[in-house]
Formats: C-alpha cells, sequence, structure tokens
C-alpha cells in the first residue's frame, strides 16, 4: 500500500502524460497510415499551438482563446500540408521527408522569432490547472481529466473513421492511394482533413500538456512530437488504438523512470523501446503485416 | 589512339584540378597573412570547411547508398567528446573536471592520435548501432538513428559518468588549432578519401544498392555488408569533424549536439545536392556564410525603416528557413543535383558557350547578308 502510495503521483503523471501523448500520437499516425511520411512538423505545430494559446489568453477571455486556439492550429496544420507536402506528391519519398524536416525547421525559426528565444509563460486556466488530492496525492485536475477527455475524442475519431463516407474514404485512401483515386475519391480533400484531424487533437493535447508546465519554447515540441510518434510506431503505424495503448505506456513508463531517479533516461528509454520494438515487431501491437513486391 | 588521347586530356584537367586546390589553399595562406585574425570570414572558412566534412559524409549514406540516417550528431558527439577527453592537459583536468575530482583519466594522448581516436570510436558505435538498424527500411531508419544520437546525449549527460564525460559541463582547455589551414587540410584529406571510396569498386556497390536493393542483391552485393561498411565509414569521418568542431569552439558540450544539428547538415546535402561531393562543399560554405555573416543584417534592429520592427534578432532564421524551403520544393535537385563540379567541366561549358556564341555571330552575320 505504501509502494503504491509513493508512486501513486508518478502513476497519475503517467497516465496524463500519455494522454497528451495520445492526441499528439494520432496525428502521425493518421498522417502516415495515409501519406507513408513522418510528419516531422508535427510536434512543432503542437508547440505552435502553444504559443497561439498564450496570444490569445493575453487580449481575449478563455471562453474564446481556446476555440480560437483550436481553429488557428488546424488552419496552421491545414497550410504546412499545403504548402510543404502538396506540391511533392508525386516526389520520391526522401524529398517529402526532407520538406518535411525543412517545414519543422521553419516553424521553429518563426516561433524563435516571435518569441525572442524566451520561455513564454503558459496562462493557468482556471478550475483545470486547479490541484486536487486523490488518494493522498496532490495533482492538478488536468491530470485526470486527460485520460478521459483523451478517450473520449479517440472513440469520436475511431466512429468518424467507420462510420461516415470521408471515414470511408480515409481507410481506402490509406489501403491503395492510386486505386482509392480511380474510385472517385478526392485524395487532396481526405489527406487535408487528416491533417484538420490530426492539428485539431494536437491544438487539445497541447492545451492539456502545457497547463503541466511552465511555459512553451521554440524547440519543446520536438520531443513530445518524437515520443508521440514512437508511440504511434509501437502500437502499429496507421493504427489508432494502437497510437493510444502505446501513448499511455510510454507516458506512464516514462514518469515511473523519473520517479525512480532516473531522469537522464526517460528521453532515451523511448528511444530503446522504439528500436526494441522495430527490431522484434517491426509493425508494432496492431499494424497490418506489409510485403514488398518486387 | 582515341584511349591515348582522352587518357592525355584526362590527365590535362587532373593536374586542372590539383592546381586549383593548390590555388586555393594559397590563397587562404594569403588571406591570414592579411586579413586580422578575428575577421568573421576565418570563422566562416573555419566552420564551412568542418561542415562541409559532415555533410559529405553525410551524402555518402544517403546520397550515395541511399540510408536516410539522421544520426550524424551523435556521432559528431562521440568524436568531439573523444578528442575533448583524451588531449585535455594533466594539468588542467583538475580545473575542468572540478566537480569529479579531475576526472577518471590520468593520460593525455597526442593530438593527432586522439583525432584518428575520435573518429574509430565514432565508427565503433556506428559499427554497433548498425548491426540491429539497418535493416530497417527508410524511414524508420531515419527515426532509430536519431534516437540513437538522442540517447547518446542522453548517456553523455549523465552525472554517473561524469568522471569521463564531465556531466552536462563544459570541456575545454584542450589543445586547439587556430589556423584556418590547418581545418581544410584535415577535412580536405578526409573529404578525399570518401571521393577515393565512393569511386571504388565499394562505390559502385554502394550506388548500385541506392538504386535498387533488390537488384544488387541479385547482382551479388552483400547488402548488410556494404551497407554496415558505408555507415561505419561515414560516421568515422562524422566523428572527426566533430573533433574538428570541437576544435573551433574551443568548449564543447553536449547538450549542443541536439537533432536541429542532424537537420541543419541534412539541408546543407539538399541544397548542395543528394549525391554530389562539390555539391555538400559548395552548399555547407554557402550556409555558414548566410547563416553567420551575410544574413547578420536582417537581425539589426537599427536597420528599420519601417514602423513595424521586422528587422530584429530572428528575422535572419525566418528568411534563411524560407529560402532552404523555397529549395526543397522547387529546386529539388539541389545546386549541382547529382553532378560533380569540376574544373573541366566548366572549361567544357564555356567552349559550348563560345561555340554557341560563334554560331550566332554567323547566324546575324548571314542574316545581315540577306537583307
Amino acid at each position: 500500500m505504501n509502494a503504491l502510495q509513493n508512486n501513486l503521483p508518478y502513476i497519475l503523471a503517467g497516465i496524463s502524460t500519455g494522454g497528451q501523448y495520445a492526441l499528439i500520437a494520432i496525428g502521425y499516425t493518421m498522417v502516415y497510415g495515409i501519406l507513408r511520411l513522418i510528419n516531422f512538423a508535427h510536434g512543432d505545430v503542437f508547440m505552435a499551438a502553444g504559443l497561439i494559446m498564450i496570444s490569445a489568453y493575453g487580449f481575449m477571455p478563455l471562453w474564446v482563446s481556446i476555440p480560437f486556439t483550436i481553429i488557428l492550429t488546424v488552419l496552421l496544420g491545414f497550410a504546412v500540408e499545403r504548402v510543404a507536402y502538396k506540391p511533392l506528391r508525386t516526389a520520391p519519398r526522401m524529398s517529402i521527408m526532407i520538406s518535411a524536416i525543412g517545414m519543422s525547421y521553419l516553424l521553429q525559426n518563426l516561433a524563435l522569432y516571435f518569441t525572442g528565444g524566451l520561455l513564454k509563460k503558459y496562462p493557468t486556466i482556471p478550475w483545470i490547472s486547479d490541484s486536487i488530492t486523490i488518494a493522498g496525492a496532490i495533482t492538478k485536475r488536468v491530470t485526470v481529466i486527460t485520460p478521459f477527455l483523451t478517450i473520449l475524442l479517440v472513440v469520436a475519431l475511431v466512429l468518424l473513421i467507420n462510420h461516415t463516407k470521408i471515414g470511408m474514404a480515409m481507410r481506402a485512401v490509406s489501403k491503395d492511394f492510386e486505386t482509392a483515386q480511380l474510385m472517385g475519391i478526392k485524395i487532396d480533400s481526405v489527406i487535408s482533413t487528416t491533417f484538420i484531424i490530426g492539428s485539431f487533437l494536437a491544438a487539445v493535447g497541447s492545451i492539456l500538456f502545457f497547463s503541466n508546465y511552465p511555459g512553451v519554447t521554440p524547440t519543446v515540441g520536438g520531443m513530445p512530437g518524437l515520443k508521440a510518434f514512437v508511440a504511434a510506431v509501437f502500437g502499429g503505424i496507421g493504427s489508432i488504438p494502437g497510437a493510444v495503448i502505446g501513448a499511455f505506456l510510454i507516458g506512464i513508463c516514462e514518469n515511473i523512470i523519473k520517479g525512480v531517479g532516473l531522469t537522464t533516461f526517460s528521453d532515451a528509454f523511448t528511444f530503446v523501446l522504439l528500436i526494441a520494438v522495430l527490431m522484434f515487431m517491426p509493425t508494432g501491437i496492431f499494424g497490418e503485416k506489409v510485403t514488398d513486391k518486387v | 589512339m582515341e584511349n591515348k588521347l582522352t587518357f592525355i586530356k584526362e590527365k590535362k584537367y587532373q593536374l586542372v584540378a590539383w592546381a586549383f586546390l593548390a590555388a586555393l589553399f594559397i590563397a587562404i595562406a594569403v588571406l591570414e597573412a592579411v586579413v586580422p585574425p578575428t575577421s568573421i570570414l576565418f570563422t566562416v572558412l573555419k566552420k564551412g570547411a568542418i561542415y562541409a566534412l559532415v555533410a559529405v559524409s553525410m551524402n555518402l549514406l544517403n546520397g550515395f547508398t541511399g540510408l536516410f540516417s539522421l544520426g550524424q550528431a551523435g556521432f559528431m558527439l562521440l568524436g568531439a567528446y573523444t578528442y575533448a577527453i583524451f588531449t585535455i592537459p594533466l594539468s588542467a583536468r583538475e580545473q575542468v573536471y572540478q566537480y569529479f575530482n579531475g576526472g577518471a583519466i590520468h593520460f593525455t594522448l597526442p593530438v593527432f592520435v586522439a583525432l584518428i581516436l575520435a573518429g574509430l570510436v565514432a565508427a565503433l558505435f556506428a559499427y554497433l548501432i548498425g548491426l540491429p538498424v539497418l535493416h530497417l527500411k527508410s524511414d524508420y531508419l531515419a527515426i532509430a538513428t536519431l534516437g540513437f544520437a538522442e540517447i547518446i546525449r542522453a548517456i553523455f549527460q549523465w552525472d554517473k559518468l561524469g568522471v569521463i564525460t564531465n556531466g552536462s559541463n563544459l570541456l575545454r582547455k584542450y589543445p586547439v588549432f587556430r589556423s584556418t589551414l590547418f581545418y581544410f587540410t584535415v577535412s580536405g584529406i578526409c573529404i578525399a578519401l570518401i571521393l577515393l571510396l565512393i569511386n571504388s569498386t565499394y562505390g559502385r556497390a554502394f550506388k548500385a544498392i541506392r538504386d535498387d536493393e533488390v537488384a544488387a542483391e541479385a547482382m551479388g552485393i552483400n547488402l548488410a555488408r556494404h551497407k554496415q561498411l558505408s555507415f561505419t565509414i561515414s560516421s568515422f569521418f562524422a566523428g572527426i569533424s566533430g573533433a574538428l568542431l570541437a576544435m573551433f569552439q574551443t568548449t564543447i558540450q553536449a547538450s549542443q549536439f541536439k537533432s536541429a544539428m542532424t537537420y541543419e547538415i541534412l539541408l546543407i546535402v539538399v541544397i548542395g545536392g543528394i549525391g554530389s561531393v562539390t555539391g555538400s562543399c559548395i552548399a555547407s560554405f554557402l550556409f555558414i556564410a548566410c547563416s553567420e555573416w551575410w544574413l547578420r543584417f536582417l537581425d539589426n534592429a537599427n536597420l528599420n525603416i519601417t514602423p513595424i520592427q521586422i528587422l530584429r534578432p530572428g528575422f535572419r532564421k525566418v528568411v534563411f528557413s524560407v529560402v532552404i524551403m523555397l529549395i526543397v520544393l522547387f529546386y529539388q535537385k539541389g545546386i549541382m543535383g547529382e553532378h560533380e563540379f569540376s574544373v573541366a567541366g566548366i572549361i567544357k561549358k564555356l567552349k559550348g558557350c563560345k561555340k554557341a556564341f560563334r554560331d550566332l555571330k554567323l547566324k546575324f552575320k548571314k542574316e545581315g547578308l540577306e537583307e
């Protein structure tokens, strides 16, 4: 009981971080499922959402600034796709990936320009930033909300994908790009929708994530972005439930490692996990097996 | 007869290339004698030479072997630390390792031995890392190598290893070279070695793997062995360039070798042209010159003419990354494409221009006559 009491804060924090990673990871896994592209700029879109929230909160009330942030982030995600990926649709995969890295570099430098490289303090959002006590462990309310909100959003997303027309189009495009096109699916709008959904979830994730942290710096998106990607790989890339499970697992493990006192290795652990997964289970837990044809 | 002629011609072009290189070195030597050593020109030249080496080493992987690896910063870190750790003079150790009782290593190596050791350590790590990750497909390989670079960085910042790595503190007081020529010589020799490798049978095998893995395997190329070889050699040179970077900066810290550094190197390779050694070299000097020197004015807030403060610190990098995006999107081949910069090529082009010009003149003359 005592051990649980001591570790509870870490486990709680882990579940919460996991939920936030899950929201980012979905963006990665959906884009990868459709475009076969690691969207390196996704972590930076997440960071940008944080910065937008900070500046929006400066001059408008909370209930406006949250939707405002989400809308702007969605527009940003949409713009990234249109600017950096659409012109390269027929280019080799390596070029698209380089374009993604270039976009990430651009977004980081833009953030650097607007913030002056300083840490911008994230606003304290009333109610969700309040401290509460669970079984003797003091934590913020956001910690408790995150997993539930994540699961709610994921269920909604899965319903969307399985039961709507656009969802069906997405599944078709991720199965076979060209055939889907031949069947009259508008590829560009499906891809845009994917980016819009991904950015929307990243915006929600960023509000939850940064409520737990002191502030936003231009490079803050990199690490959560990579971890979310690892979560997506772990769950089997292209699979949404897989990404969510992977993200929770990484979040919890990471916080336990921090709790043990090996903070230096909390980031390294993620990559060890990645390499182990890729070596022994290249398609992840829920991934589909792919065979290469010559 | 024909053969002999082309042979003589090639010899001639080779001589011209050597003369070009010699002229370059003499020019640098002269510059060093004339321009004051604090000039930004030398910063650009030194850093450019270092980045040229690491960009070429990355190009060997990405451009010539088709392995999309993003671990370059990690291998540079290994090289830089190896060099620094083994060359800090004994008398300075107490001071550098002040939090770790003077560190655990109580000997120093000669500078050149340490420089080569820097490459070897990076190569050794690359070999070990390559065993599991090299059979991964393109983007998985990228993310796994990126991950390894991050792990290496985390390990080097770990307190428990502080007696060797000095934890997250700076390493300093190791011997450094101030002369620009030194950086040019070392990175020139290394790039020449990479060029020799690319033009050897191994290089051809690498290119075969890049173009089509399955076909290459069917031709009897041992995929695993060649990939491993390319990865290890590339990391060796990345390690050496890391050591050079350590010398250039005079202090070194693990936190500097973030993935952003790898991205910058990758962008240099892309700007120069994936698969062109000379392209990488030219691009790295351009990149460093733009980011450290030519675009500096964009950061100067005093130059604002408009009422809105557009020019302020950071604007340079925004402009810079927009330009890079434009290159990536609309000029995918980069400066050189897959071609190499060569004196022979330029002479040929000039001859072509001359001929075209002559034709044009003739045409005009004819038209004039007809009138």
